[in-house]
């Protein structure tokens, strides 16, 4: 039930663009068609599910305040916790390279599909921020911070196709020629998350 | 002898030339970070509630947006290039942590209102987007330029979202150690039996989006250069 709450919060209560706007420069540049959305949207659950337990398991046997216990009782003063960014980013730039590769060698259809969206998923904010909102909120255990991932990451994909889906059908319209592209998106968006608003507050 | 003299004239010259002014006033208008290149957009959004925040951000990215484009600019010729984006990437972490622990020691309150945004200006792409464009193919005097300039570009968007934002929800400004100082006499307000109710829609967040469409418009309104197709 506590997973099951965690997975539906992270997809609507707070979702990652909707009400933190992680990802949104990927968000709004790889939305001009659903196709390449849905690409980029998978490969960001995929690398958000693999990413947030691996730190979650290195700020809890790493980096916290008294985790390094189980190399040496001695230790139980150090606090490496400002390392916390800098171990994070490596974790996730060495992750995708990682994930890229093993991709392109057992998957090369998969690879097509996500090839070009991974070394972009690097540097796409709502990674980072997966694992910072994870070590903020200090889940009990590790199955509850890979479902928050694997939840942000739904929501995150499900953010993106809705977005790319409107963008494809207002090309017909007949919008004021200052707000075409960027600014009717950065609207729009605006207007789904008040739409998104609604499920604030929901607890299951 | 000649040569030499004539390359430290031209180095002189060069950071003060036409090209290298166009580097810091171009992203203000022009080939502005956030409404044009759709560079750092997430943070942008998120901590433009109050003035405040927006200053100390703004202040967090200009110095983390100098370090990194001087440091990777000088190092741009031993980097190799397969890996550029990881020795980028702790470049920016190492400054970000900098930011973040003198952001602890001195305003406690504020790095908690930031939260994880302070920790997000690694991956914030307007850092790492002026790295991959300019910093990496040139010289250091004008990469700090274009960081300096790239950085307010970013920092006057920041606080014009964060102006409206704070003015409209809030009904005040809020300024460190003077606390929040009101517009509108205390009457006027509806809990006091006047007329005026703050629009409380203005600090969530989907009005930050909306706040910062309008500033496209505004913009591509008067710089008809910039409209797009569609």
């Amino acid at each position: 039930m506590e997973y099951l709450s965690i997975f539906v919060k992270g997809i609507f209560v707070e979702n990652m663009i909707f009400a933190y706007f992680l990802g949104m420069c990927s968000y709004l540049a790889v939305s001009k068609t659903v196709k390449t959305a849905v690409g980029l949207g998978f490969a960001v659950i995929f690398v958000l599910g693999i990413t947030v337990p691996i730190n979650y398991l290195l700020e809890n046997f790493v980096l916290k305040e008294g985790a390094l216990t189980w190399l040496n009782a001695d230790y139980a003063n150090v606090d490496l916790s400002f390392l916390s960014f800098i171990m994070f980013i490596a974790v996730i730039a060495s992750m995708v390279q990682l994930v890229e590769m093993i991709v392109e060698k057992f998957a090369p259809a998969l690879y097509g599909a996500l090839g070009i969206f991974l070394p972009l998923i690097a540097v796409n904010c709502s990674i980072l921020g997966g694992a910072l909102f994870m070590q903020e909120r200090q889940y009990p255990s590790i199955g509850e911070a890979t479902v928050f991932g694997l939840g942000s990451g739904v929501g995150w994909l499900l953010a993106i196709v809705a977005i790319a889906a409107i963008r494809e059908k207002i090309r017909y319209s007949n919008i004021p020629d200052p707000l075409k592209g960027l600014g009717i998106t950065f609207i729009l968006t605006g207007l789904m998350g008040m739409a998104f608003m609604a499920f604030m507050g929901i607890e299951i | 002898m000649s040569t030499e003299t004539t390359t430290a004239v031209e180095k002189k010259e060069s950071l003060f030339s036409k090209k290298n002014r166009k580097l810091l006033t171009d992203p203000l208008d022009d080939s502005n970070p956030i409404t044009v290149q759709v560079l750092g957009i997430c943070s942008a959004l998120a901590i433009t509630v109050q003035v405040q925040q927006a200053v100390i951000m703004s202040l967090a990215v200009l110095f983390v947006m100098i370090g990194g484009n001087v440091i990777v600019s000088l190092m741009r010729n031993i980097i190799p290039d397969r890996i550029r984006i990881i020795v980028q990437l702790v470049v920016i972490a190492s400054l970000v942590i900098i930011v973040d622990e003198v952001l602890k020691a001195y305003s406690p309150d504020i790095s908690e209102k930031l939260s994880v945004f302070v920790g997000l200006i690694i991956t914030n792409c307007i850092i790492m987007g002026r790295l991959e464009a300019f910093a990496l193919g040139n010289k250091p005097g004008p990469s700090m330029l274009d960081a300096v300039g790239n950085a307010m570009g970013y920092a006057w968007i920041l606080l014009a979202v964060a102006l409206v934002r704070e003015v409209f929800g809030s009904g005040a400004i809020s300024f460190p150690g003077v606390g929040q100082v009101k517009f509108l006499p205390e009457g006027w307000f509806y809990a006091n039996g006047g007329f005026y109710e703050n629009n409380n829609l203005m600090i969530l967040p989907p009005m930050a989006l909306i706040t910062v469409g309008v500033i496209i418009w505004i913009q591509r309104a008067r710089n008809r250069s910039l409209i797009e197709e569609n």
